[in-house]
């Protein structure tokens, strides 16, 4: 198996590498990637969409309907990661463990029955480890501003390097810091399953639907120039608000499904300790 | 509204699917309505589509308003047309057909498994409709990602299969992104035709034969031909009823529409078949790729693994009938995408009823089934009759073009190669027929032959089996209709 | 030789990129551990999209952001040469390709743990051996 692996990767290379003869070298201005394209997105970006962030504009507008797979495809892989390790298990009338969050006392309750939620005690598992006093102090001052961060970049996706999928996913590590740092049970009393799994759907109808606005109102799918009439501005503006929406939408969906997966990868569907 | 069909095609099952996934947490009875609502309108927009197409020739839908090549396209035209008409169809009738056996296998993951279907047949329909060769890439992706998951959710081997068919869809994919890589460094351009234009004067460079070489290779593995069809046998025949007979009959054949689509339009037929020599070398492939899938079908004792190795001799057929290089393979290798999906959705379905109704669908395990499920059974002698290829069923027909695609071409080894495979599809099925027919119906402790009752599958997964049924013999008794009308003007006029 | 030194400088980012793709590749053929394949796939795919990223340098030009910010749309925009910016377009695919990596990853490693949860045993070999036995 190794000898076949290992012809097979080196005639691939040659391969490659033989085909590589005619390009363009290394950071040529001239190449025809270079001069075929990229001149007019460079050139005609603030005039047409008044994004000075060309990677932004290219991305959301001129190939927006890229990025909306692109994000189907991220939606597609948080579902595929909730169907296949998901297990919705019933609660076994066993025993349940407390414990009282000041005293640090475990309490058992019999099986049956259980206390009511309340602010005191927390639900714990027989792994439990009590969570390190600095990492968890220091992490719950840390999350506000790494999600304001996130915020930032989404927001400045237009002028700075950022966007929807940056900022969505410091968003999303926001929420699974908390888990890591804490554990599984208390970042899910914070984005209930139900609510996250809701919200990664809209996020990405929140892009196809924008588009689906602009069919509505006339244009091609996807249009931005359509939304001027909705938004009181003129098209070139409206291409630029157009962006704003669809990477608000973008984050909402890439934030929500990197929790899912994380959430079902680490507790392996149970939702119960995580790591 | 008519305006808009290219873009409704996909946007409407996209969003339905979301729409699924959010509904399905709150009241799950939604979940199947509103997938059975969107792939309607799908198959609605196709076929207007495929209408519009008759009429007025090839059309460009540009999204987000820019042209080609700033923007993404669609191009849509004759050949396009057919495919997305079967691919829509056939998904609608799998979806109407399956709903009891999904309620049966997946239990309380019935939500998620319908958004998945539907996110699957999106991929599906724009990788067929698309003009733009990123664009494809990404939906190659979404169709795979949402394959595996539904492939994975079958009892025992499925996951192992699966991730199996994960390795070696990802090698597919990543040789694909790198040939489009190569061909935008040499053009500048993601757009089809765009491409198409630029490449003439670049023939003669390596970059581009690397680039046509390792396309090609990706999409060979994505669609089984022999020696990359490892992963289809095992991935297809674990998996859920209802996500292989999604599957089976339309992930191959859209891989098979995408290689023609590489062939016709970037580089064209003067390129594929005039200045790269690879003509021969493919068809031999192919032949030996037909042996392969008959002879090892012939080992199988399983009925859905059977079918398996039948799908592999089968894209050996499309692709030998593709790179004949003459009209009448080219014709072959287009009219057998539609019938081989319709063929292989009637197989597929028969064997969905099987397994909703008995335990398994080893042989062992269909003794005497006629007496229990005689209009099944029936159905699969139609289905049969096709796959052998007796007219009037439309497996006629296109084996037809095929084999005087071979003899205009010289190939004889591939006519051989068909023919031999006829007959062991003959020997495959009359197996069947036979233990199906005649062996007395195995209860255990049964020697009296009594009759049985009939306990058919129900009457959702019954009628949809007969309409594919019908439609084979209804597009072979069409054919010269599809043929003249449609296959004629898809095939430039360059081919003889 | 002078000419083939010239071949090298030129155009050794493709040759580095296409090496790492093989390494990648012959670890998702020959490793026998599922998750050992699956770094091989991510290391494929990682090449590729360092492969099309490389093509988007330009000599002497800074990152694609517009550098007069937003309010000078219309008359007095300042001229904007496309040799000052480097290619955005293999950015804008590869932001596609990593989110596309990323999601194949999780669903292998989602697969990867049903595998185990399953059979008990990473290794190839062992699970053949397992299911044979049956």
């Amino acid at each position: 198996m190794k000898i076949i692996g290992l012809i097979i990767a080196l005639v691939t290379g040659v391969l490659l590498i033989g085909a590589t003869g005619d390009f363009p070298d290394w950071a040529d201005p001239a190449s025809p990637a270079s001069t075929h394209l990229s001149p007019h997105f460079i050139e005609k970006t603030m005039e047409e969409t008044s994004v000075p962030n060309i990677v932004t504009a290219v991305l959301a507008d001129y190939r927006g309907y890229d990025t909306m797979y692109e994000t189907a495809v991220i939606f597609t892989a948080g579902l595929a990661c909730f169907i296949l390790l998901r297990i919705f298990v019933r609660e076994e009338p066993g025993d349940r463990l407390y414990r009282h969050l000041l005293t640090g006392v475990t309490v058992r309750v019999k099986e049956g029955m259980e206390l009511p939620p309340s602010e005191d005690f927390e639900r714990i598992d027989a792994t439990w480890t009590p969570p390190d006093l600095i990492i968890k102090t220091v992490c719950r001052f840390l999350i506000p501003f790494i999600q304001l961060f996130a915020l930032y970049v989404i927001a400045h996706g237009h002028h700075s390097p950022g966007g929807g999928f940056q900022g969505g996913v410091i968003l999303g590590a926001s929420i699974i810091l908390l888990a890591i740092s804490q554990d599984l049970r208390t970042s899910v009393r914070r984005l209930r399953e139900k609510l996250d799994a809701v919200l990664c759907a809209v996020g990405v109808i929140i892009y196809a639907g924008t588009g689906a606005l602009c069919l509505l109102l006339g244009l091609n799918f996807l249009d931005y120039s359509a939304l001027a009439s909705v938004l009181h501005c003129d098209p070139v503006t409206a291409r630029s608000h157009g962006i704003l929406i669809v990477e608000i939408g973008v984050g909402i969906a890439v934030m929500c499904t990197m929790i899912w997966i994380y959430n079902n990868v680490s507790s392996t569907g149970k939702y119960d300790e995580g790591l | 509204m008519s305006q808009q069909y290219p873009a409704l095609l996909v946007i409407v099952p996209l969003i339905s699917a979301l729409v699924i996934s959010a509904a399905g947490w709150i009241n799950k009875r939604l979940c199947f309505p509103i997938a059975v609502a969107a792939l309607g309108v799908a198959a609605y927009s196709s076929i207007g589509l495929l209408l519009r197409v008759l009429d007025e020739g090839a059309i460009v839908y540009r999204l987000g308003g820019w042209d080609p090549p700033m923007g993404i396209a669609y191009y849509v035209d004759h050949l396009n047309g057919l495919v997305l008409a079967v691919v829509s169809v056939v998904a609608f009738l799998n979806l109407i057909a399956s709903k009891k056996s999904i309620e049966l296998e997946l239990g309380d993951k019935t939500a998620p498994f319908y958004a998945l279907y539907v996110l699957q047949v999106t991929g599906l329909l724009g990788i067929v409709a698309t003009g733009d060769a990123f664009n494809l890439y990404v939906l190659l992706e979404i169709t795979a990602l949402s394959g595996y998951a539904m492939l994975a959710m079958g009892k025992d081997r499925a996951q192992l299969s699966t991730l199996n068919y994960l390795y070696m869809g990802t090698i597919g994919a990543c040789f694909y992104l790198l040939g489009v890589g190569y061909l935008y460094i040499v053009t500048g351009s993601l757009n089809m035709v765009d491409i198409a234009n630029i490449l003439p004067s670049l023939y003669e460079s390596n970059a581009v034969l690397g680039a046509f070489i390792i396309c090609l290779v990706g999409v060979w593995v994505k669609m089984a031909f022999f020696p990359l069809h490892a992963w289809l046998p095992n991935a297809y025949t674990h998996g859920p009823s209802a996500a292989s007979s999604l599957i089976a009959p339309l992930v191959t054949k859209v891989m098979i529409y995408v290689m023609i689509r590489l062939i016709l339009t970037v580089f064209t037929p003067e390129f594929a078949f005039n200045i790269l020599a690879i003509s021969k070398p493919i068809v031999w492939l192919a032949c030996i790729a037909i042996f392969m899938g008959a002879i090892l079908a012939l080992a199988e004792r399983n009925l859905k693994k059977m079918l398996t190795y039948i799908i592999v001799a089968e894209v050996g057929y499309m692709v030998g009938g593709a790179w004949l290089g003459n009209r009448a393979g080219m014709t072959g290798a287009i009219l057998h995408i539609v019938n081989d999906a319709l063929m292989t959705l009637c197989a597929f379905l028969v064997v969905s009823n099987i397994a909703y109704k008995l335990k398994g669908y080893a042989f062992d395990d269909l003794k005497g089934l006629v007496r229990k499920m005689p209009f099944t059974m029936g159905a699969f002698v139609v289905a049969a009759l096709s796959i052998i290829g007796v007219p009037p069923t439309c497996g006629f027909f296109s084996k037809w073009y095929l084999i005087s695609g071979a003899i205009q071409a010289g190939q004889y080894a591939f006519m051989v190669a068909l023919l031999f495979s006829s007959l062991v599809n003959v020997v495959l099925f009359f197996r069947v027929i036979e233990i199906c027919y005649y062996e007395p119906f195995s209860d255990g402790h049964g020697h009296d032959q009594h009759a049985e009752p009939m306990a058919e599958a129900p009457l959702t997964m019954l009628v949809p089996l007969f309409i594919v049924a019908a439609g084979l013999v209804l597009v072979g008794i069409y054919t010269g209709d599809i043929v003249n009308k449609i296959i004629e003007f898809a095939i430039p006029q360059g081919i003889v | 030789m002078g000419d083939l030194i010239q071949i090298v400088v030129a155009k050794y980012n493709y040759w580095i990129y296409i090496t790492l793709m093989m390494i990648g590749l012959y670890a998702m053929i020959v490793k026998n551990n599922l998750v050992k394949k699956i770094v091989g796939m991510n290391i494929f795919q990682t090449a590729i999209i360092l492969f099309y990223v490389s093509t988007g340098a330009k000599r002497g030009a800074t990152i694609p952001i517009l550098e007069h910010g937003h309010g000078d749309h219309g008359a007095g925009a300042h001229m904007v040469h496309a040799v000052d910016y480097i290619n955005p377009l293999p950015h804008v695919l590869m932001l596609t390709a990593i989110v596309v990596s990323v999601a194949t990853l999780g669903v292998a490693l989602a697969l990867a743990i049903r595998v185990y949860s399953r059979y008990n045993t990473l290794e190839e070999d062992e699970i053949l051996a397992q299911i044979r036995e049956k």
